[in-house]
């Protein structure tokens, strides 16, 4: 059991909050609060994945969004070419991320520090122009998917509840297997190489292994975020891997507080949720947020987590005799 | 044979182009170790000065002059409010930072001069073509590459002939000491980002009449130029002029020449859909090749 501080209370009640949502939803009959939050699920997904590897592992890939790509387009062309069955998309969308995220680790990370930033990136743009000029799958503009994958009934992705809800297990299952695999051995050694590779190495570790097996479960946990995403717009185009996308979700994992299990999530709610108020309030909101991320980067390191953190130790917790 | 040695030029023009960014972005990164994405954003910026001045004062040389100016400006107050704040950070913080400031600058242009891309009419003079060794070329393509070999020579000047350049090589191969000699890094600092964004600026500018003033047209040619930064090595000019010439050829060749190469060993159809996917990887796939071959560029600057 956690000990009782304001952080864990707090992360408590938002997991929490996020479980009954669509029950406000429908309450209030509030259906955009449940449509954004879907989007969230799915983005807070993508972003704790990049967490595993950038947050634990300190390898700063620029070139994440391409998972949401390879994901949405796997299902996106089966949907295309007739297959619905989310038994076969879904499979195929593990192996396909998993299988671009082996062949782009495995020559990224012989690279480091800006080298590797750079590099992830160039594999991104590569697969957004291999995507672009695939006319069969509508190149530019896109591909409307007509269907979405169909499982056994009664799940029907098609509702809106059912869709959140699938979302949300799948975030929880996540956060999980990210817990149960930082506190793993395989996650002690990932955290050992971020402090100090060379020393990791010199303990006996083959840290290009352990880094590419981290690298390859971060693609597949972000590929099917990016299988999620395309379900719930009924669409994929090549512009959900560009690399301000990638941007983007670097942005939640460090808003939200890296290398933390929950950070990433309040991360994609505080983004989110700030692009919906900041547009709501003024057109040009991006010249508030452009800012506001420069005073994040300069002084709150730690991100929303390491604000939480700063509270808990001011409003210590009574610690139980 | 005209038309090869037609779009060895382009390619020429281009590649210089991109050296000028990637001059910038290198020597920003040489010297301070910090990531710039913001540098696409100088470049716009030095493109919507251009069409500004340019249609203020109806002259474009007077105007590219100002344009110049102003983009130094920026460059330098962008240094002094945010930059400094951000070296000796880790790089992740750079690209956040800077990522902010592409934002920032994206918005402010649309708040200031509108959604809509603008024009940048070119003068009389340089419109018609002109003829070298006997064939036609447009003359203002010609001057783009006249202009960018007189900086890129002033540059290596620069940098390797004159105090200012002693000191800026001294500052990259160790900061601290260089400033233990009493020399005022700060300001030597601003004056190399500020060098940078006039270098982005005139690339800004010089490419405006080719293409329209647009948000967001600073965006692409970063990825190239942060391309030929790695592909040359971090930190050296002379890897980023290679690099920025070897992008240039390559990406207008392959655009070119590619299509007909496929049709000869694919079928008209697959050719169709495969040429334009394959020749805007190309210089990816080039990148991604030196990366693997040699992982610090090809002209790796300092052993630091």
């Amino acid at each position: 059991m956690p000990p009782l501080t304001f952080r864990n209370v707090l992360v408590a009640v938002l997991l929490i909050a996020l479980v009954l949502l669509p029950v406000y939803s429908h309450l209030a009959g509030d259906r955009f609060a449940l449509t954004l939050f879907t989007r969230i699920v799915i983005m807070a997904l993508a972003a704790v994945s990049l967490n595993l590897i950038l947050g634990f592992g300190g390898m700063m890939s620029f070139g994440h969004a391409v998972y949401l790509g390879i994901g949405g387009y796997a299902v996106g062309a089966l949907a295309n070419e007739g297959v619905y069955s989310g038994f076969v998309q879904w499979p195929v969308v593990i192996l396909a991320s998993a299988l671009f995220a082996l062949v782009i680790g495995a020559l990224s990370l012989r690279t480091r520090g800006v080298y590797f930033i750079m590099i992830t990136l160039a594999f991104a743009q590569m697969a957004y122009y291999i995507f672009a000029g695939i006319a069969r799958y509508g190149g530019d503009d896109g591909l409307t998917i007509y269907k979405r994958s169909q499982f056994v009934d009664p799940l029907n992705l098609s509702n809106k509840t059912q869709f959140y809800y699938v979302c949300l297990t799948i975030l929880f299952a996540a956060i999980y297997l990210v817990y149960r695999l930082i506190n793993s051995r395989f996650g002690m050694v990932l955290q050992g190489v971020r402090s100090n590779e060379v020393r990791m190495r010199a303990v006996g570790f083959p840290t290009y292994r352990y880094k590419l097996t981290a690298f390859v479960i971060a693609g597949v946990l972000c590929g099917l975020s990016g299988a999620l995403l395309a379900n719930q717009a009924d669409f994929v185009s090549p512009s959900v891997m560009y690399w301000t996308r990638s941007g983007d979700l670097i942005i939640m994992v460090v808003l939200g507080g890296m290398g933390t299990v929950v950070g990433p999530v309040m991360g994609a709610i505080a983004l989110l949720v700030l692009e919906e108020v900041l547009s709501g309030f003024t057109e040009y909101w991006q010249i508030i947020l452009g800012p506001l991320l420069l005073l994040v980067v300069l002084f709150a390191r730690g991100g929303i987590d390491g604000l939480l953190g700063m509270l808990s130790e001011r409003f210590p917790a009574r610690r139980p005799s | 044979m005209t038309l090869f040695i037609e779009q060895c030029l382009n390619g020429l023009q281009f590649g210089l182009l991109l050296f000028m960014l990637a001059a910038g972005l290198t020597l920003v990164f040489g010297i301070m170790d910090l990531v710039n994405l913001a540098h696409g954003s100088l470049y716009m910026v030095g493109a919507y000065f251009a069409a500004t001045f340019t249609a203020f004062t109806g002259s474009f040389v007077l105007g590219a002059v100002l344009a110049l100016l102003a983009t130094l400006l920026v460059g330098m107050v962008v240094e002094v409010v945010a930059m400094r704040r951000l070296y000796g950070r880790d790089h992740l913080d750079h690209v956040l930072g800077t990522f902010g400031l592409i934002l920032f600058f994206n918005e402010s242009v649309r708040l200031i001069w509108g959604p809509a891309g603008l024009a940048l009419p070119l003068p009389a003079w340089l419109q018609q073509p002109i003829s070298i060794l006997g064939f036609q070329y447009s003359a203002y393509k010609f001057s783009i590459i006249v202009v960018s070999l007189i900086v890129a020579g002033g540059l290596y000047a620069l940098v390797m002939r004159t105090r200012i350049g002693m000191l800026i090589r001294a500052g990259a191969s160790n900061r601290e000491m260089v400033g233990a000699l009493g020399v005022n890094i700060k300001l030597l600092y601003t004056l190399v980002f500020g060098l940078g964004a006039a270098l982005a600026g005139l690339a800004g500018l010089m490419q405006a009449p080719i293409l329209t003033v647009q948000i967001g047209m600073g965006e692409n040619i970063l990825i190239l130029a942060f391309v030929i930064t790695v592909i040359g090595g971090i930190g050296s000019i002379r890897g980023a002029l290679v690099a920025a010439l070897l992008v240039g050829f390559i990406d207008t060749l392959g655009r070119s020449y590619l299509p007909d190469m496929l049709r000869e060993v694919l079928s008209p159809a697959a050719a169709s859909t495969l040429a334009p996917a394959l020749s805007s990887m190309l210089i990816y796939l080039l990148m991604a090749i030196v990366l693997i071959v040699k992982p610090e560029g090809l002209f790796s600057a300092g052993q630091r």
